[in-house]
């Protein structure tokens, strides 16, 4: 993937969650790693990639093309993106089976016997096949995000958009949910990832990006910004977070 | 000696309980002996038994009128929320408005509007006293339905965006089941109200329950026993559907 960020800025309200981001890369990126401080902007920034919102200035360009301002154009755009959010992905009153098929029927256009073909070859490869008939509140949190994760990569989407997957589930359940992100990178999929399992980020990133209060503060391919920080900033950060 | 003290509370507790119970039973019995004997009324059931035919017709034509009116209420609301939420100024105020005005009237009032102003030509009395009805609830519907949009949290809305649903794709798939768990409780107890108001009905002379059990009383001015049985009747339908909306927010409070 290709990601350029000119100048954004997103305001909410009196906050200013971004205050002019600006970033571009040379070389190929397969998964981009966001880190950095609660509050930071990263949760803003990839609700922005995702097409979610649109930034109040600045422009976003995902594989050469600049996102649209407005809804319409937006709504286009997300429907090629994939997206788990930290938690709640889930509708609560369909089925795990529901979750995945209704959008591959409604919003791509299968019919129902391919949507469910394609659903249950994607449960059953993450062992969630004889879980199909559940409703979410039956499966653990690790279950739901993995089903999460069939139902956003089922319509093979360009890019997959991943915001703290793992922050509502225990270690264990991390770890499966994890497993299952950098299989899916190493088989092609083009992440983009805002975490706080540094040392996952570090597995998996192509490129990271260190947010701090709205701004990049850093950023440096592959573990970069692990290895050697020059921000005191992220130093601070990066030695608060493994400290433990 | 902790579990003593417990234990000995715990009776003092059931023995005061007991005691206020018998106070207020006596307290009730002696209130309505006082009322009756005060009358020195001699009552006479076989008078109702007489007039059985007209007052059960008339409790069904209740039955009839709040079925009906629920439904066109039900859709009315949704309407209304809908142009709430339409984003277009102007409709948005047109609702609003229409809201606050039905709720700050009393139904009695807008019946008498309804059916001397308004539909003041019109012969069918039934049809402007179901019509009344119906844009009453549908105003106290609206507010329900509003609660619970609002109350389909911000992240489903989200993944109901990400996943690449239309606007009205996610009302439709995510929204309205969601919220429509959420609100039946509200629909049922409204059902309730509109069974009650429906008696109101009796003021442009629609031969509903109150209204029957009115010219039975008045063909004597002697009918109490009518009162009684009016009473009985409207709790006969509003019971099961109030154990309804308990049956229903307990089932709906913990799924989800």
């Amino acid at each position: 993937m290709k990601v350029e960020l000119s100048d954004i800025i997103r305001r909410y309200g009196e906050a200013q969650a971004l205050r002019g981001v600006t970033f571009s890369h040379a070389a190929e990126i397969r998964a981009l790693v966001l880190i950095g401080p609660s509050g930071g902007g990263k949760s803003t920034l990839l609700r922005l990639l995702g097409g979610l919102e649109a930034p109040d200035g600045g422009t976003v360009r995902v594989n050469g093309r600049e996102l649209p301002a407005h809804e319409h154009g937006l709504h286009a755009y997300r429907r090629m993106n994939g997206f788990l959010f930290q938690s709640f992905n889930l509708f609560p009153h369909y089925s795990a089976l529901r979750n995945i098929t209704l959008p591959l029927e409604v919003v791509h256009g299968m019919t129902p016997e391919e949507a469910q073909e394609k659903a249950e070859s994607g449960l059953r490869r993450f062992g969630l096949y004889e879980h199909r008939e559940k409703r979410p509140f039956e499966l653990s949190g690790g279950q739901q995000q993995r089903v999460g994760l069939v139902r956003a990569i089922s319509s093979k989407p360009a890019l997959l958009l991943l915001d703290e997957p793992t922050s509502a589930l225990d270690p264990e359940m991390t770890a499966e949910v994890l497993d299952v992100i950098k299989e899916l990178n190493e088989e092609g999929q083009d992440i983009i990832l805002s975490t706080h399992e540094m040392g996952f980020a570090r597995a998996v990133a192509d490129h990271v990006l260190f947010l701090a209060e709205g701004k990049i503060v850093e950023q440096a391919p592959g573990s970069g910004v692990f290895d050697n920080p020059q921000s005191e900033q992220a130093q601070r950060f990066l030695s608060r977070v493994m400290q433990y | 000696m902790s579990l003593r003290a417990a234990s000995n509370s715990s009776k003092t507790r059931w023995f005061l309980n007991v005691a206020a119970a018998l106070l207020l039973l006596a307290a009730v019995v002696a209130f309505f002996w006082f009322a009756f004997t005060s009358l020195s009324y001699t009552w006479n059931w076989e008078r109702l038994w007489d007039y059985r035919k007209p007052l059960f017709r008339g409790w069904l034509f209740t039955i009839f009128i709040s079925t009906v009116a629920l439904v066109a209420s039900v859709a009315l609301g949704i309407l209304l929320v809908l142009g709430q939420r339409s984003g277009i100024l102007a409709l948005i105020g047109l609702c609003r408005g229409y809201v606050e005005l039905i709720r700050g009237t009393p139904l009695l009032v807008q019946i008498l509007i309804m059916n001397y102003v308004i539909f003041a030509e019109s012969r069918n009395s039934t049809l402007v006293g179901i019509i009344a009805l119906s844009c009453f609830s549908a105003a106290y519907l609206a507010e329900i339905f509003r609660g619970g949009i609002d109350s389909v949290a911000r992240t489903q809305i989200d993944a109901a965006r990400a996943v690449g649903f239309t606007g009205p794709q996610i009302y439709r798939f995510v929204i309205f089941p969601q919220a429509m768990r959420r609100v039946l409780p509200g629909i049922a107890g409204e059902l309730v109200n509109l069974i009650k108001n429906s008696s109101l009905l009796m003021v442009i002379s629609i031969g509903e329950f109150t209204k029957e059990t009115y010219d039975f009383f008045s063909s004597t001015y002697k009918g109490f026993e009518g009162f009684i049985l009016l009473g009985f009747g409207y709790l006969l339908l509003t019971l099961p559907v109030t154990y309804l909306t308990y049956y229903l927010e307990k089932k709906f409070r913990y799924e989800s």
